[in-house]
Protein backbone atom coordinates (compact mmCIF):
# COMPACT_ATOMS: atom_id res chain seq x y z
CA UNK A 1 0.00 0.00 0.00
CA UNK A 2 1.51 3.46 -1.01
CA UNK A 3 0.70 6.42 1.22
CA UNK A 4 1.63 8.80 -2.08
CA UNK A 5 -0.45 7.17 -3.97
CA UNK A 6 -3.36 7.46 -1.79
CA UNK A 7 -2.35 11.07 -0.39
CA UNK A 8 -2.41 11.59 -4.45
CA UNK A 9 -5.70 10.76 -4.82
CA UNK A 10 -6.91 12.84 -1.51
CA UNK A 11 -5.37 15.50 -2.86
CA UNK A 12 -7.55 15.82 -5.93
CA UNK A 13 -10.71 15.69 -3.18
CA UNK A 14 -9.61 18.44 -1.34
CA UNK A 15 -8.53 20.36 -4.55
CA UNK A 16 -11.93 20.33 -5.73
CA UNK A 17 -13.35 20.95 -2.67
CA UNK A 18 -11.50 24.27 -2.13
CA UNK A 19 -12.43 25.29 -5.72
CA UNK A 20 -16.25 24.67 -5.48
CA UNK A 21 -17.80 26.81 -2.67
CA UNK A 22 -21.08 24.71 -3.99
CA UNK A 23 -19.46 21.61 -2.97
CA UNK A 24 -18.37 22.80 0.44
CA UNK A 25 -21.90 25.03 1.39
CA UNK A 26 -23.79 21.30 0.46
CA UNK A 27 -21.79 19.73 2.93
CA UNK A 28 -22.38 21.93 5.88
CA UNK A 29 -25.98 23.41 4.79
CA UNK A 30 -27.47 20.25 5.20
CA UNK A 31 -26.47 18.86 8.71
CA UNK A 32 -26.82 22.37 9.97
CA UNK A 33 -30.26 22.59 8.58
CA UNK A 34 -31.32 19.57 10.30
CA UNK A 35 -30.01 20.40 13.01
CA UNK A 36 -31.67 23.45 13.28
CA UNK A 37 -35.32 21.34 11.91
CA UNK A 38 -35.22 19.02 14.56
CA UNK A 39 -33.68 21.35 17.30
CA UNK A 40 -36.90 23.50 17.35
CA UNK A 41 -38.92 20.38 17.26
CA UNK A 42 -37.20 19.30 20.16
CA UNK A 43 -37.91 22.34 22.50
CA UNK A 44 -41.69 22.17 20.92
CA UNK A 45 -41.76 18.50 22.29
CA UNK A 46 -39.80 19.28 25.26
CA UNK A 47 -43.05 21.23 26.14
CA UNK A 48 -45.44 19.43 25.42
CA UNK A 49 -44.41 15.37 26.17
CA UNK A 50 -42.59 14.13 29.64
CA UNK A 51 -40.48 11.99 27.82
CA UNK A 52 -38.15 14.65 26.04
CA UNK A 53 -38.42 16.60 29.60
CA UNK A 54 -36.84 13.65 30.96
CA UNK A 55 -33.96 13.95 28.22
CA UNK A 56 -34.10 16.74 26.08
CA UNK A 57 -31.10 16.24 24.20
CA UNK A 58 -32.42 13.16 23.24
CA UNK A 59 -33.61 14.09 19.61
CA UNK A 60 -31.02 16.71 18.46
CA UNK A 61 -28.25 14.02 19.40
CA UNK A 62 -30.47 11.27 17.57
CA UNK A 63 -29.76 14.25 14.88
CA UNK A 64 -26.35 14.48 14.59
CA UNK A 65 -25.71 10.89 14.97
CA UNK A 66 -28.01 9.83 12.60
CA UNK A 67 -26.29 13.05 10.58
CA UNK A 68 -22.91 11.12 10.65
CA UNK A 69 -23.99 8.07 9.53
CA UNK A 70 -25.46 9.72 6.23
CA UNK A 71 -22.60 12.32 5.58
CA UNK A 72 -20.19 8.52 5.89
CA UNK A 73 -22.32 6.73 3.33
CA UNK A 74 -22.62 9.80 0.96
CA UNK A 75 -19.46 11.20 0.63
CA UNK A 76 -18.19 7.83 0.17
CA UNK A 77 -20.54 7.63 -3.30
CA UNK A 78 -20.29 11.16 -3.44
CA UNK A 79 -16.12 10.78 -3.83
CA UNK A 80 -16.72 8.23 -5.88
CA UNK A 81 -19.02 9.67 -8.48
CA UNK A 82 -17.23 12.84 -9.10
CA UNK A 83 -14.85 10.60 -10.87
CA UNK A 84 -17.41 9.33 -13.21
CA UNK A 85 -19.28 12.81 -13.61
CA UNK A 86 -15.44 14.16 -14.51
CA UNK A 87 -14.81 11.09 -16.83
CA UNK A 88 -11.38 10.72 -15.27
CA UNK A 89 -12.02 7.13 -14.18
CA UNK A 90 -10.31 5.76 -16.77
CA UNK A 91 -6.97 7.70 -15.61
CA UNK A 92 -6.97 6.40 -12.27
CA UNK A 93 -7.98 2.49 -13.30
CA UNK A 94 -4.56 2.53 -15.32
CA UNK A 95 -2.54 4.52 -13.05
CA UNK A 96 -0.67 2.21 -10.64
CA UNK A 97 -3.51 3.00 -8.12
CA UNK A 98 -4.61 -0.14 -6.82
CA UNK A 99 -8.40 -0.49 -5.73
CA UNK A 100 -8.05 -1.12 -2.13
CA UNK A 101 -5.69 2.33 -2.15
CA UNK A 102 -8.50 3.79 -3.98
CA UNK A 103 -11.19 2.82 -1.44
CA UNK A 104 -8.72 3.83 1.52
CA UNK A 105 -8.52 7.18 0.07
CA UNK A 106 -11.94 7.91 -0.68
CA UNK A 107 -12.62 6.49 3.29
CA UNK A 108 -10.37 9.10 4.16
CA UNK A 109 -11.56 11.64 2.38
CA UNK A 110 -14.95 10.49 3.42
CA UNK A 111 -13.97 11.43 7.62
CA UNK A 112 -12.74 14.68 6.28
CA UNK A 113 -16.49 15.74 5.09
CA UNK A 114 -17.89 14.08 7.53
CA UNK A 115 -16.62 16.25 9.93
CA UNK A 116 -16.70 19.34 8.00
CA UNK A 117 -19.85 18.72 7.58
CA UNK A 118 -20.90 17.77 10.82
CA UNK A 119 -18.60 20.25 13.34
CA UNK A 120 -20.55 23.28 12.54
CA UNK A 121 -23.62 21.52 13.32
CA UNK A 122 -22.60 20.61 16.78
CA UNK A 123 -21.41 24.34 17.59
CA UNK A 124 -24.50 25.76 15.99
CA UNK A 125 -26.31 23.42 18.52
CA UNK A 126 -24.30 25.14 21.45
CA UNK A 127 -25.83 28.63 21.49
CA UNK A 128 -29.08 27.63 20.01
CA UNK A 129 -30.08 25.20 21.67
CA UNK A 130 -27.68 25.28 24.56
CA UNK A 131 -26.78 21.44 23.56
CA UNK A 132 -23.39 20.36 23.75
CA UNK A 133 -22.33 17.11 22.41
CA UNK A 134 -19.74 16.34 23.91
CA UNK A 135 -21.36 15.78 27.09
CA UNK A 136 -22.22 11.92 25.77
CA UNK A 137 -18.76 11.36 27.33
CA UNK A 138 -16.62 8.68 25.69
CA UNK A 139 -18.94 6.53 24.03
CA UNK A 140 -19.81 9.17 21.75
CA UNK A 141 -16.38 8.64 19.88
CA UNK A 142 -17.10 5.28 20.15
CA UNK A 143 -21.07 5.46 18.50
CA UNK A 144 -19.71 7.86 16.21
CA UNK A 145 -17.07 5.47 14.99
CA UNK A 146 -19.58 2.33 14.58
CA UNK A 147 -21.77 4.67 12.65
CA UNK A 148 -18.85 5.84 10.57
CA UNK A 149 -18.12 2.20 9.71
CA UNK A 150 -21.42 1.54 8.47
CA UNK A 151 -21.69 4.32 6.47
CA UNK A 152 -18.54 3.13 4.92
CA UNK A 153 -20.11 -0.20 4.48
CA UNK A 154 -22.97 1.10 2.60
CA UNK A 155 -20.62 3.41 0.41
CA UNK A 156 -18.51 0.87 -0.45
CA UNK A 157 -21.61 -1.12 -1.60
CA UNK A 158 -22.73 1.49 -3.53
CA UNK A 159 -18.92 1.93 -5.14
CA UNK A 160 -19.63 -1.75 -6.20
CA UNK A 161 -22.71 -1.04 -7.81
CA UNK A 162 -21.32 2.21 -9.90
CA UNK A 163 -18.24 0.25 -10.81
CA UNK A 164 -20.35 -2.53 -12.34
CA UNK A 165 -23.81 0.08 -13.44
CA UNK A 166 -21.81 2.92 -14.18
CA UNK A 167 -24.38 5.60 -13.55
CA UNK A 168 -26.96 4.13 -13.90
CA UNK A 169 -26.75 3.44 -10.27
CA UNK A 170 -26.04 6.81 -9.19
CA UNK A 171 -29.86 6.79 -7.43
CA UNK A 172 -28.88 4.29 -4.94
CA UNK A 173 -26.13 6.03 -3.70
CA UNK A 174 -28.91 8.21 -2.40
CA UNK A 175 -31.92 5.94 -2.00
CA UNK A 176 -30.09 3.13 0.05
CA UNK A 177 -29.45 4.76 3.67
CA UNK A 178 -33.19 6.69 3.09
CA UNK A 179 -34.47 2.62 2.67
CA UNK A 180 -32.53 1.63 5.75
CA UNK A 181 -33.70 4.75 7.93
CA UNK A 182 -37.16 3.44 9.36
CA UNK A 183 -35.30 0.64 10.70
CA UNK A 184 -32.42 1.93 12.37
CA UNK A 185 -34.48 3.24 15.01
CA UNK A 186 -32.84 6.36 14.81
CA UNK A 187 -36.21 8.74 16.69
CA UNK A 188 -37.53 5.95 18.15
CA UNK A 189 -36.96 2.76 19.94
CA UNK A 190 -36.79 -0.91 18.25
CA UNK A 191 -39.67 -2.11 19.60
CA UNK A 192 -41.89 0.54 18.04
CA UNK A 193 -41.50 -1.84 15.18
CA UNK A 194 -43.37 -4.53 13.90
CA UNK A 195 -41.72 -7.74 15.27
CA UNK A 196 -40.69 -9.33 11.93
CA UNK A 197 -38.70 -5.56 11.42
CA UNK A 198 -37.43 -5.99 14.62
CA UNK A 199 -35.03 -8.93 13.88
CA UNK A 200 -33.75 -6.61 10.95
CA UNK A 201 -33.47 -3.94 13.17
CA UNK A 202 -30.95 -5.35 15.00
CA UNK A 203 -28.71 -7.32 11.94
CA UNK A 204 -28.43 -3.38 11.37
CA UNK A 205 -25.39 -1.86 13.87
CA UNK A 206 -27.43 1.62 13.89
CA UNK A 207 -30.00 -0.04 15.29
CA UNK A 208 -27.40 -0.93 18.35
CA UNK A 209 -26.01 2.51 18.13
CA UNK A 210 -29.16 4.19 18.92
CA UNK A 211 -30.45 1.68 21.13
CA UNK A 212 -27.56 2.15 23.53
CA UNK A 213 -27.78 6.27 22.70
CA UNK A 214 -31.43 6.28 24.73
CA UNK A 215 -30.63 4.39 27.50
CA UNK A 216 -27.60 6.72 28.27
CA UNK A 217 -30.32 9.39 27.79
CA UNK A 218 -33.55 7.89 29.89
CA UNK A 219 -31.79 4.93 31.80
CA UNK A 220 -28.03 6.92 32.59
CA UNK A 221 -26.97 3.77 31.65
CA UNK A 222 -24.06 2.93 29.42
CA UNK A 223 -24.37 -0.47 27.52
CA UNK A 224 -21.36 -1.93 26.58
CA UNK A 225 -22.99 -5.25 24.65
CA UNK A 226 -25.08 -2.50 22.30
CA UNK A 227 -21.25 -1.51 20.54
CA UNK A 228 -19.68 -4.64 21.10
CA UNK A 229 -22.78 -5.69 18.63
CA UNK A 230 -22.79 -2.65 16.26
CA UNK A 231 -18.88 -3.46 15.88
CA UNK A 232 -19.17 -6.91 15.36
CA UNK A 233 -21.82 -6.22 13.11
CA UNK A 234 -19.62 -3.37 11.23
CA UNK A 235 -16.87 -6.14 10.93
CA UNK A 236 -18.96 -8.33 8.93
CA UNK A 237 -20.58 -5.97 6.73
CA UNK A 238 -17.13 -4.57 6.07
CA UNK A 239 -16.02 -7.75 5.37
CA UNK A 240 -18.88 -8.57 3.28
CA UNK A 241 -18.74 -4.90 1.45
CA UNK A 242 -14.93 -5.36 0.47
CA UNK A 243 -16.05 -8.62 -1.30
CA UNK A 244 -19.19 -6.96 -2.90
CA UNK A 245 -16.48 -4.51 -4.66
CA UNK A 246 -13.69 -7.31 -5.59
CA UNK A 247 -16.48 -9.13 -7.20
CA UNK A 248 -17.69 -5.80 -9.61
CA UNK A 249 -14.58 -4.71 -10.08
CA UNK A 250 -13.47 -8.17 -11.60
CA UNK A 251 -16.58 -8.30 -13.77
CA UNK A 252 -16.03 -4.58 -15.15
CA UNK A 253 -12.74 -5.91 -16.16
CA UNK A 254 -14.05 -8.86 -17.90
CA UNK A 255 -16.97 -7.23 -19.78
CA UNK A 256 -14.77 -4.05 -20.68
CA UNK A 257 -16.91 -1.49 -18.12
CA UNK A 258 -14.30 0.51 -16.35
CA UNK A 259 -13.83 2.70 -19.36
CA UNK A 260 -17.47 3.28 -20.10
CA UNK A 261 -19.31 4.00 -17.14
CA UNK A 262 -21.94 6.18 -18.33
CA UNK A 263 -25.76 4.65 -18.86
CA UNK B 1 13.76 -0.94 -37.76
CA UNK B 2 16.66 -2.31 -35.88
CA UNK B 3 16.37 -5.84 -33.77
CA UNK B 4 15.52 -4.99 -30.14
CA UNK B 5 14.15 -6.27 -27.51
CA UNK B 6 10.14 -5.85 -27.60
CA UNK B 7 8.28 -3.63 -24.94
CA UNK B 8 5.27 -5.05 -25.75
CA UNK B 9 4.46 -9.28 -26.88
CA UNK B 10 0.98 -9.79 -27.70
CA UNK B 11 0.05 -13.72 -28.49
CA UNK B 12 -3.02 -15.09 -29.61
CA UNK B 13 -4.84 -12.19 -27.77
CA UNK B 14 -8.79 -12.79 -28.41
CA UNK B 15 -11.45 -11.21 -26.35
CA UNK B 16 -14.91 -12.30 -26.35
CA UNK B 17 -18.21 -10.68 -25.51
CA UNK B 18 -20.73 -13.38 -25.43
CA UNK B 19 -20.85 -14.60 -28.90
CA UNK B 20 -19.51 -11.84 -30.31
CA UNK B 21 -15.44 -11.55 -30.80
CA UNK B 22 -14.25 -7.76 -30.95
CA UNK B 23 -10.44 -9.26 -30.55
CA UNK B 24 -9.75 -12.60 -32.55
CA UNK B 25 -6.51 -13.99 -32.06
CA UNK B 26 -4.12 -10.94 -32.39
CA UNK B 27 -0.13 -11.21 -32.58
CA UNK B 28 2.22 -8.90 -32.46
CA UNK B 29 5.22 -6.89 -31.08
CA UNK B 30 5.75 -3.56 -29.93
CA UNK B 31 9.61 -2.58 -30.19
CA UNK B 32 11.79 0.38 -28.50
CA UNK B 33 11.68 3.73 -29.87
CA UNK B 34 8.98 2.92 -32.64
CA UNK B 35 5.87 4.14 -33.34
CA UNK B 36 3.09 1.73 -34.20
CA UNK B 37 -0.41 2.62 -35.29
CA UNK B 38 -3.70 0.75 -34.55
CA UNK B 39 -5.80 1.55 -37.83
CA UNK B 40 -9.02 0.08 -37.77
CA UNK B 41 -13.05 1.60 -39.36
CA UNK B 42 -15.36 1.96 -36.17
CA UNK B 43 -15.70 -1.66 -34.35
CA UNK B 44 -12.73 -2.70 -35.96
CA UNK B 45 -11.53 -3.72 -32.23
CA UNK B 46 -8.83 -0.94 -31.85
CA UNK B 47 -10.05 0.29 -28.40
CA UNK B 48 -10.80 -3.16 -26.82
CA UNK B 49 -7.08 -3.87 -27.86
CA UNK B 50 -5.74 -0.86 -26.36
CA UNK B 51 -8.32 -1.53 -22.77
CA UNK B 52 -6.40 -4.94 -23.01
CA UNK B 53 -2.91 -3.75 -23.25
CA UNK B 54 -4.07 -1.59 -20.24
CA UNK B 55 -5.33 -3.77 -18.04
CA UNK B 56 -8.79 -2.05 -18.20
CA UNK B 57 -9.91 -4.73 -19.74
CA UNK B 58 -9.50 -8.99 -19.25
CA UNK B 59 -8.86 -11.08 -22.03
CA UNK B 60 -10.84 -14.32 -22.89
CA UNK B 61 -7.36 -16.16 -24.52
CA UNK B 62 -3.75 -15.31 -25.22
CA UNK B 63 -1.24 -13.85 -23.27
CA UNK B 64 0.19 -9.77 -22.95
CA UNK B 65 3.85 -9.16 -21.82
CA UNK B 66 5.11 -6.19 -21.61
CA UNK B 67 8.96 -5.34 -20.70
CA UNK B 68 8.93 -9.08 -20.02
CA UNK B 69 6.05 -9.66 -17.43
CA UNK B 70 2.83 -10.78 -18.02
CA UNK B 71 0.07 -8.32 -17.61
CA UNK B 72 -2.60 -9.99 -16.37
CA UNK B 73 -0.37 -11.29 -13.33
CA UNK B 74 2.10 -8.05 -12.90
CA UNK B 75 0.20 -5.62 -13.62
CA UNK B 76 0.73 -2.96 -11.02
CA UNK B 77 4.61 -3.85 -11.76
CA UNK B 78 4.05 -2.49 -14.84
CA UNK B 79 1.57 0.27 -15.08
CA UNK B 80 4.44 2.77 -13.15
CA UNK B 81 6.11 2.66 -16.61
CA UNK B 82 3.08 3.16 -18.95
CA UNK B 83 0.71 5.87 -19.39
CA UNK B 84 -1.85 7.26 -21.73
CA UNK B 85 -4.00 9.96 -23.21
CA UNK B 86 -7.62 9.57 -25.04
CA UNK B 87 -9.70 12.18 -25.67
CA UNK B 88 -12.57 9.85 -24.33
CA UNK B 89 -11.53 10.40 -20.63
CA UNK B 90 -10.94 13.53 -19.24
CA UNK B 91 -8.97 15.42 -16.28
CA UNK B 92 -10.89 16.88 -13.36
CA UNK B 93 -11.87 20.14 -14.99
CA UNK B 94 -12.55 22.00 -12.46
CA UNK B 95 -8.77 21.08 -10.98
CA UNK B 96 -5.96 24.01 -12.19
CA UNK B 97 -3.46 22.22 -14.29
CA UNK B 98 -1.01 22.57 -11.48
CA UNK B 99 -3.49 20.20 -9.19
CA UNK B 100 -3.80 18.20 -11.75
CA UNK B 101 -0.60 17.58 -12.46
CA UNK B 102 0.48 17.33 -8.57
CA UNK B 103 -2.18 14.63 -8.22
CA UNK B 104 -1.27 12.08 -10.90
CA UNK B 105 2.84 13.16 -10.00
CA UNK B 106 1.41 11.21 -6.43
CA UNK B 107 -0.17 8.45 -8.05
CA UNK B 108 2.70 7.71 -10.12
CA UNK B 109 5.05 8.27 -7.28
CA UNK B 110 7.05 10.70 -9.39
CA UNK B 111 10.24 11.19 -7.45
CA UNK B 112 11.19 14.80 -7.42
CA UNK B 113 8.23 15.89 -8.78
CA UNK B 114 8.09 19.71 -8.27
CA UNK B 115 10.97 19.23 -11.21
CA UNK B 116 9.31 17.12 -13.52
CA UNK B 117 6.25 19.81 -13.46
CA UNK B 118 8.51 21.92 -13.63
CA UNK B 119 9.96 20.43 -16.82
CA UNK B 120 7.12 19.38 -18.12
CA UNK B 121 5.60 22.88 -18.20
CA UNK B 122 8.33 24.08 -20.41
CA UNK B 123 8.52 21.31 -22.70
CA UNK B 124 4.69 21.59 -23.52
CA UNK B 125 4.63 25.48 -22.98
CA UNK B 126 2.13 25.36 -19.93
CA UNK B 127 3.30 27.70 -17.78
CA UNK B 128 0.80 30.39 -18.42
CA UNK B 129 -1.74 27.91 -17.90
CA UNK B 130 -0.79 26.20 -14.50
CA UNK B 131 -3.15 28.20 -12.40
CA UNK B 132 -6.03 28.32 -15.02
CA UNK B 133 -8.81 25.56 -14.35
CA UNK B 134 -8.80 22.53 -17.31
CA UNK B 135 -12.43 23.75 -17.62
CA UNK B 136 -11.48 27.38 -18.85
CA UNK B 137 -9.09 25.65 -21.38
CA UNK B 138 -9.73 25.49 -24.99
CA UNK B 139 -9.69 21.89 -26.82
CA UNK B 140 -5.46 22.56 -27.79
CA UNK B 141 -4.43 23.50 -24.73
CA UNK B 142 -6.40 20.80 -23.10
CA UNK B 143 -4.98 18.24 -25.33
CA UNK B 144 -1.35 19.47 -24.65
CA UNK B 145 -2.48 18.90 -20.50
CA UNK B 146 -3.15 15.27 -21.11
CA UNK B 147 -0.16 14.68 -22.67
CA UNK B 148 1.50 16.04 -20.14
CA UNK B 149 -0.56 14.06 -17.75
CA UNK B 150 0.71 10.60 -19.77
CA UNK B 151 4.29 11.82 -19.79
CA UNK B 152 4.73 12.77 -16.11
CA UNK B 153 6.22 9.55 -14.93
CA UNK B 154 8.56 9.45 -18.49
CA UNK B 155 6.60 6.15 -19.68
CA UNK B 156 8.49 3.76 -21.50
CA UNK B 157 5.33 2.71 -23.01
CA UNK B 158 3.13 5.31 -24.31
CA UNK B 159 -0.75 4.75 -25.84
CA UNK B 160 -1.92 7.31 -27.68
CA UNK B 161 -6.05 7.40 -28.72
CA UNK B 162 -6.32 9.79 -31.54
CA UNK B 163 -3.60 12.49 -29.72
CA UNK B 164 -4.86 14.76 -32.32
CA UNK B 165 -8.23 14.71 -32.65
CA UNK B 166 -9.82 18.27 -33.04
CA UNK B 167 -6.87 19.79 -33.03
CA UNK B 168 -5.67 22.98 -35.54
CA UNK B 169 -3.31 21.75 -37.99
CA UNK B 170 -0.65 23.98 -36.08
CA UNK B 171 -1.36 22.70 -32.70
CA UNK B 172 -0.86 19.12 -34.28
CA UNK B 173 2.16 19.27 -35.79
CA UNK B 174 3.20 20.85 -32.79
CA UNK B 175 2.28 17.98 -30.60
CA UNK B 176 3.42 15.11 -33.32
CA UNK B 177 7.03 16.70 -33.01
CA UNK B 178 6.81 17.08 -29.63
CA UNK B 179 5.81 13.19 -29.48
CA UNK B 180 9.16 12.83 -31.92
CA UNK B 181 11.25 14.11 -29.57
CA UNK B 182 10.25 12.66 -26.46
CA UNK B 183 10.75 9.40 -28.00
CA UNK B 184 13.92 9.92 -29.85
CA UNK B 185 15.31 11.31 -25.96
CA UNK B 186 13.24 8.21 -24.08
CA UNK B 187 13.71 5.20 -26.27
CA UNK B 188 9.70 5.04 -25.85
CA UNK B 189 7.57 2.48 -27.65
CA UNK B 190 4.13 4.27 -28.28
CA UNK B 191 1.01 2.83 -29.51
CA UNK B 192 -1.17 5.22 -31.71
CA UNK B 193 -4.54 4.75 -32.44
CA UNK B 194 -5.80 7.45 -35.00
CA UNK B 195 -7.94 7.95 -37.93
CA UNK B 196 -5.72 10.43 -39.07
CA UNK B 197 -3.35 8.60 -41.96
CA UNK B 198 -1.37 11.76 -42.83
CA UNK B 199 -0.17 11.39 -39.11
CA UNK B 200 0.40 8.34 -39.07
CA UNK B 201 2.22 8.24 -42.38
CA UNK B 202 4.64 11.08 -40.86
CA UNK B 203 4.76 9.70 -37.17
CA UNK B 204 4.70 5.99 -37.31
CA UNK B 205 7.26 3.24 -38.40
CA UNK B 206 5.10 0.30 -38.49
CA UNK B 207 1.18 -0.05 -38.93
CA UNK B 208 -1.00 -2.65 -38.35
CA UNK B 209 -4.56 -2.14 -40.15
CA UNK B 210 -7.40 -4.35 -38.08
CA UNK B 211 -10.77 -5.40 -39.28
CA UNK B 212 -13.31 -7.39 -37.68
CA UNK B 213 -11.10 -7.76 -34.73
CA UNK B 214 -8.19 -9.22 -36.91
CA UNK B 215 -5.11 -7.67 -37.74
CA UNK B 216 -5.30 -8.09 -41.78
CA UNK B 217 -2.10 -6.34 -42.55
CA UNK B 218 0.99 -5.13 -41.55
CA UNK B 219 4.07 -3.23 -42.70
CA UNK B 220 5.20 0.20 -42.53
CA UNK B 221 3.51 3.12 -44.27
CA UNK B 222 5.88 2.38 -47.85
CA UNK B 223 5.23 -1.25 -47.60
CA UNK B 224 1.73 -1.43 -47.40
CA UNK B 225 1.41 1.73 -49.89
CA UNK B 226 3.77 0.17 -52.13
CA UNK B 227 2.51 -3.61 -51.77
CA UNK B 228 -1.18 -2.52 -53.10
CA UNK B 229 -0.39 -0.06 -55.47
CA UNK B 230 -1.70 2.94 -54.07
CA UNK B 231 -0.24 6.59 -54.02
CA UNK B 232 -0.94 7.71 -49.91
CA UNK B 233 -1.70 5.35 -47.02
CA UNK B 234 -5.46 6.54 -46.64
CA UNK B 235 -6.09 5.28 -50.36
CA UNK B 236 -4.35 2.13 -49.26
CA UNK B 237 -6.04 1.64 -45.75
CA UNK B 238 -9.66 1.83 -48.16
CA UNK B 239 -8.47 -0.60 -50.45
CA UNK B 240 -7.70 -3.06 -47.23
CA UNK B 241 -10.62 -2.38 -45.40
CA UNK B 242 -12.95 -2.37 -48.20
CA UNK B 243 -11.29 -5.71 -49.48
CA UNK B 244 -11.76 -7.45 -46.10
CA UNK B 245 -15.38 -6.35 -45.79
CA UNK B 246 -16.44 -8.20 -48.65
CA UNK B 247 -14.71 -11.30 -48.10
CA UNK B 248 -17.20 -11.38 -44.50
Amino acid sequence: MSPTRISGLMLRYIYLLRSSWPRMMEIIFWPTMQLVTWGFISKHLISEAPLYQKAPSLLITAVILWDVLFRSHINFALSFLEEIWSRNLGNLFVSPLRPYELIASITLISILRTLIGVIPACLIALPLFNFNILGLGAPLILYFLALVIFGWCTGILIVAMLVRHGIAAESLAWLTIFLLAPIMAIYYPVDVLPPILQNIAYSLPPAHIFEGMRALFLEKTFHAQNLINAFALDLLYYALACLAFHVSYTSARKQGLLLNTSE
Amino acid sequence: MTDKAAVVEVKELTKKFGDFTAVDNLTFDLKPHCTTALLGSNGAGKTTTISMLLGLLLPTTGSIHIFGEDLLRHRFKILPRVNMSSPYIDLPQRLTVRENLKVYAKLYEVKDAKSRIEQLTEDLELKELLNKQLRKLSAGQKTRVSLAKALINEPELLLLDEPTASLDPDTATWIRDYLYRYQQRRNTAILLASHNMLEVHRMCQQVFIMTHGKIVERGTPEELITRHNKTDLEQTFLKIVRNANRQD
